[in-house]
């Protein structure tokens, strides 16, 4: 029995990178990568744990873009992204064969990672997307436009430019209760900050930093919200399915002000 | 301003404006130029969903619900008698900017009753759209409805600062409109539709020459229909909505399934229920005329006047034009896979790009996400297993609909109840 070789990294993407090119450097014949916080400790296993080495992710990421689209690239990044559990591996599979494989602009949907990743990268896409949707900004008293949310992946960096675009002649914050950081934008550029401010107690920004008018229109849009609904064709499943209750939380025209 | 007031001003004016069913916010481009605010990439959000399941991605309101008209199937006609009230244009403008900055919506979608005449009505209108780009610097979406009787300069005028322009023609067909809405005339309805068809056009052109050309309307135009009202067949519905997407090239045609709102012995009484799973039969054969290469004699004909509720649309066609299938999925052209029951424009890309890398069976297929309970019977694939099978269309439809699961049975219920 050959023994598994279990790669330990960061969590980062840098660090999932620098570990497929430890894996083709030291020829590692069965490689698991694994994030340090899942680590569990297995029988007959060798485990080995990745310095993230930004000069030898670039290296990686040079060799991907060598072969592949601009949208692969992105299938790449946001199925990392999606943080499942073992999804390095299925992506390690998946970067090994297009290393192997022409540059081809046709994707291979009959193989099962291929296909595995497209999906994974297509969830992660929808919950950036809901992202987008479902972000409610409350003015604070500082003139900035704050946002918490708990998404069920690690979208923030998918994000930026989306807000960015949209709105640079305020100063915004999206925080990521669930994963503790946040991006602010500054009028000039975007940072990514942690706060103390915000814990998975203290979810969203009290009312005493609200600006003055702040309430009035969380109240006109709960108001907007009820009256554009039509009785007649009450249709809870749709709704569910298209608002999970899971967002409710952060949503205002779900709650009580 | 006065916040109350205000409230109770959208509670009266987002009311009357739900029947309106269009909330796209896709299709139009515009940057977010100088560092201002807002930005339409294109694809649309939906910010929030009503309970009715429906998509809540702009503010829809009217500007006013006071009607000089009487038309039967409106709530703001003017013999209802119904609280009325009026927005002014800088408060339109406020609550727009401050639910865009919150990001609640994607932008403004303002219709309005018709007071003293339709050009009055259409200035105002357009007054709201130019104070949002000019002074605000608002980049959001903002739909205007094209006001039926406007006047040509004000149709041009509207589309330099909307991104799409909207008609309702409500009815179908021009016999019923004569008896629901004796004030308004076909002509009305087409002239300003003609104009902005036109202006697109030659918009279009100009930019191609010189590119500094501002856009006009880049989202097009839309329109709506009211289903169930006047008694018309599907056949009627999907010709008129042919005829309007060729015609006025028109992004969409909305359909409405009538909601009762009135008793008047012209309309459906009271206790009608809304025809929500005809409206969505209607929807499915939109989608196969504008995606799938289908053209409206081959799905409503004289033969088969109105779509049947109980299958969709493409598994309607297929049973009744069995000779041409099975179809081989490793061989058949994309019009043809695009054809089959079951499989998706998406799933027909999918399929085109894996069969160059080997031949696909039905692990493939599954795997792809096809729904095979329809599609296996009108497939082959590289398998022995073989579905295709010389039965009838009405035992293939029976075995089809008995093996699968539809989100509409609790329509049908009253068919399964034969055996218990």
């Amino acid at each position: 029995m050959n023994p598994q070789t279990i790669l330990i990294y960061d969590g980062s993407f840098d660090g999932f990178l620098s570990s497929v090119f430890i894996i083709y450097e030291q020829k590692i014949v069965y490689p698991v990568i694994r994030r340090q916080q899942e680590m569990n400790n297995q029988l007959f296993t060798i485990s080995e744990t990745v310095y993230t080495d930004k000069i030898k992710a670039k290296r990686v990421w040079r060799g991907i873009k060598n072969k592949t689209s601009k949208s692969q690239q992105k299938i790449i990044f946001s199925a990392f992204l999606s943080e499942i559990k073992g999804v390095e591996n299925t992506l390690f599979s998946y970067l090994k064969n297009m290393f192997k494989e022409e540059h081809s602009k046709l994707i291979d949907y009959s193989n099962k990672d291929i296909l595995k990743i497209s999906q994974v990268a297509k969830m992660v896409g929808r919950e950036k997307h809901r992202m987008e949707a479902f972000v409610r900004f409350k003015k604070t008293k500082d003139d900035i436009f704050v946002a918490t949310i708990e998404p069920d992946f690690n979208v923030l960096p998918l994000l930026i430019n989306h807000f960015q675009d949209r709105y640079a002649d305020q100063k915004w914050l999206i925080y990521d209760v669930k994963r503790a950081y946040g991006i602010f934008y500054n009028l000039h550029k975007v940072e990514i900050i942690t706060l103390d401010f915000f814990s998975k107690q203290n979810t969203t920004v009290a009312k005493e930093h609200y600006t003055s008018d702040e309430l009035e229109f969380q109240y006109l849009w709960k108001t907007y919200f009820d009256n554009v609904n039509i009785k007649s064709r009450k249709n809870a499943k749709l709704h569910i399915q298209h608002l999970p209750r899971r967002y409710w939380k952060y949503l205002i025209e779900k709650n009580n002000i | 301003m006065s916040f109350d007031r205000i409230r109770e001003k959208l509670t009266i004016l987002a009311d009357a404006a739900k029947y309106d069913v269009s909330c796209a916010s896709s299709g139009g481009k515009r940057a977010n130029t100088k560092k201002g605010l807002g930005n339409n990439t294109g694809m649309g959000i939906c910010h929030s969903y009503t309970e009715d399941g429906r998509c809540v991605s702009l503010l829809k309101i009217l500007l006013t619900n006071h009607c000089i008209f009487d038309c039967a199937y409106c709530v703001t006609r003017k013999s209802n008698d119904i609280k009325r009230a009026a927005f002014k244009i800088q408060e339109v403008v406020d609550l727009t900017i401050n639910f865009y900055r919150r990001n609640y919506i994607e932008g403004l979608f303002l219709s309005s009753g018709i007071f003293k005449n339709s050009d009055y009505t259409m200035e105002r209108l357009i007054a709201v759209a130019k104070k949002l780009r000019l002074e605000e610097n608002f980049n959001g979406y903002i739909h205007l409805k094209s006001i039926p009787g406007a006047s040509n300069e004000l149709m041009r005028e509207a589309g330099l600062y909307a991104d799409r322009l909207s008609v309702n023609i409500e009815i179908p067909t021009i016999s019923g409109l004569k008896l629901l809405a004796p004030d308004k005339k076909h002509e009305d309805f087409i002239k300003p539709m003609k104009k902005v068809k036109n202006e697109i056009i030659q918009y279009k052109t100009e930019r191609k020459l010189i590119k500094s050309t501002p856009k006009y309307a880049p989202a097009g135009q839309s329109t709506q229909m009211i289903i169930g009202a006047t008694g018309e067949s599907d056949r009627d519905i999907m010709r008129s909505a042919t005829y309007y997407y060729k015609e006025f090239n028109m992004r969409r045609v909305y359909y409405s399934g009538y909601i009762p709102i009135t008793t008047d012995n012209r309309l459906p009484s009271i206790q009608t229920e809304v025809p929500i799973l005809r409206e969505n039969r209607l929807y499915q054969t939109d989608w196969l005329l504008r995606f799938y290469g289908f053209s409206v004699h081959e799905l409503l004909n004289d033969q088969h006047k109105n779509l049947e509720l109980d299958i969709d649309p493409k598994l309607s066609w297929a049973l009744r034009n069995m000779e041409m299938f099975p179809i081989d999925i490793n061989r058949a052209d994309k019009n043809m896979i695009a054809r089959v029951p079951g499989i998706g424009m998406q799933s027909v890309t999918k399929i085109l790009q894996a069969r160059r890398f080997r031949k696909l069976d039905w692990s493939h297929l599954k795997a792809i996400g096809i729904s095979l309970n329809r599609s296996k019977y009108f497939i082959t694939c590289n398998s022995n297993n073989f579905f295709h099978k010389d039965m009838s269309p009405l035992n293939l439809k029976n075995l089809i609909m008995k093996t699968s699961k539809s989100k509409h049975d609790k329509y049908f219920t009253n068919q399964l109840s034969l055996f218990p």
